[in-house]
């Protein structure tokens, strides 16, 4: 029996997009077996900890994320459809959209501005580079969208999406404590700031740890956030000066 | 079939999404135009057809897996991040915490006065 060298069946498989598909699926599924045995700590997302160890295993076997990319990006692709469905929780939800729709539009219109305001505000007087800056600006929307929003204005879709998923675990931990702060107790309420602030990591945590009514107003949060933003951002970022 | 079916509805609106944003130059992504549709649709039709459901749902369950790959993209960006590490962290937190406040206290506020006035 005749068997390859090591070396050369290597630069086969690493040539080939086979294997960084595998690898996400599997690290993936590790990562989650991990975030489980932990205790399912919003701290170490299962998204952050795929993401940290994919990065580590590249380094380590040296393979450039442009090769990792050509496998992943099958993956990556089902994004957009993704994204078209979301329509299919807003749509569920609608008649409870409809009766609260004034105040949520009001919450929903308060809550963008000020995440895109003190977002610039904050990254500017602290000194960012400018493609920062934009990757940046679209940091509290659902990953597909923030990534189609900042190529629009100028920003780094991938940098964009890792800021994103840093936002999210970062408002699922802040949350709790702004809910005590504030004392409200009202699960609509509690749902709605989380999918607007802290996207699909906000809405996996209303489901989990609130209930199905923080749930149902997470994801439409989710949705309706992305939606406006994705129309109000460049014209406040219009309004920075910054494209 | 259904998840054909499904596969094709989603795809579809993506496409007339990315038709629009680029024809009529929208600073809008395509998939966001093809929610929009989407959603026209099922106002119109008055029911999310069982494909379609069992497609679109599916893909929503494993959303955070799909984050992945653009995720691991941050390591061509250690440079950027490396010199704006400071500015990033203290901008998600100060601007994640302001608007969780904000938006808490706006929605609390007129949840709280419509039901006082329907009282």
């Amino acid at each position: 029996m005749n068997v390859a060298d090591l070396d050369q069946l290597w630069v086969y498989l690493s040539g080939n997009p086979l294997l960084s598909l595998l690898a996400t699926l599997v690290v993936f599924a590790l990562a989650v077996w991990i975030n489980r045995a932990l205790g399912g700590t919003a701290l170490l997302h299962p998204v952050t900890l795929s993401i940290a160890m994919l990065i580590g295993l590249l380094l380590l076997v040296d393979m450039e994320y442009a090769t990792y990319f050509e496998g992943a990006q099958f993956i990556h692709f089902l994004l957009g459809p993704a994204t078209v469905a979301l329509a299919i929780p807003l749509y569920d939800h609608r008649e409870r959209v409809r009766r609260l729709l004034g105040p949520l539009l009001i919450a929903c219109l308060v809550g963008i501005v000020t995440a895109v305001v003190t977002t610039l505000g904050v990254a500017l007087a602290m000194g960012a580079q400018p493609a920062t800056l934009l990757s940046l600006a679209p940091r509290s929307v659902t990953s597909p969208i923030a990534m189609g929003i900042a190529e629009q204005i100028g920003g780094i879709p991938s940098l964009a999406a890792g800021l994103v998923l840093l936002t999210g675990s970062i408002g699922c931990a802040l949350a709790p404590w702004v809910f005590r702060l504030l004392r409200v107790s009202d699960p609509a309420v509690q749902g709605f700031a989380l999918g607007l602030s802290a996207h699909g990591f906000g809405t996996a945590q209303a489901f989990a740890r609130i209930g199905a009514v923080a749930g149902a107003f997470s994801g439409l949060a989710m949705g309706l956030t992305g939606l406006l933003t994705a129309f109000l951002l460049p014209l406040l970022t219009r309004l920075f000066g910054l494209s | 079939m259904p998840l054909i079916m499904g596969m094709s509805i989603l795809l579809a609106c993506q496409f007339l999404g990315e038709l629009l944003a680029r024809g009529l130059t929208l600073p809008i992504p395509g998939p966001v135009i093809g929610m929009v549709i989407l959603l026209a649709g099922l106002m119109i039709r008055g029911k999310v057809p069982d494909s379609l459901r069992l497609t679109g749902e599916g893909l929503l369950r494993y959303l955070t897996l799909l984050f992945v790959p653009a995720g691991v993209g941050l390591m061509v960006h250690f440079r950027l991040i490396g010199m704006d590490v400071w500015a990033i962290l203290v901008t998600l937190v100060v601007s994640t915490a302001l608007t969780l406040v904000a938006t808490v206290w706006v929605l609390d506020r007129l949840n709280r006065r419509r039901g006082r006035g329907r009282a």
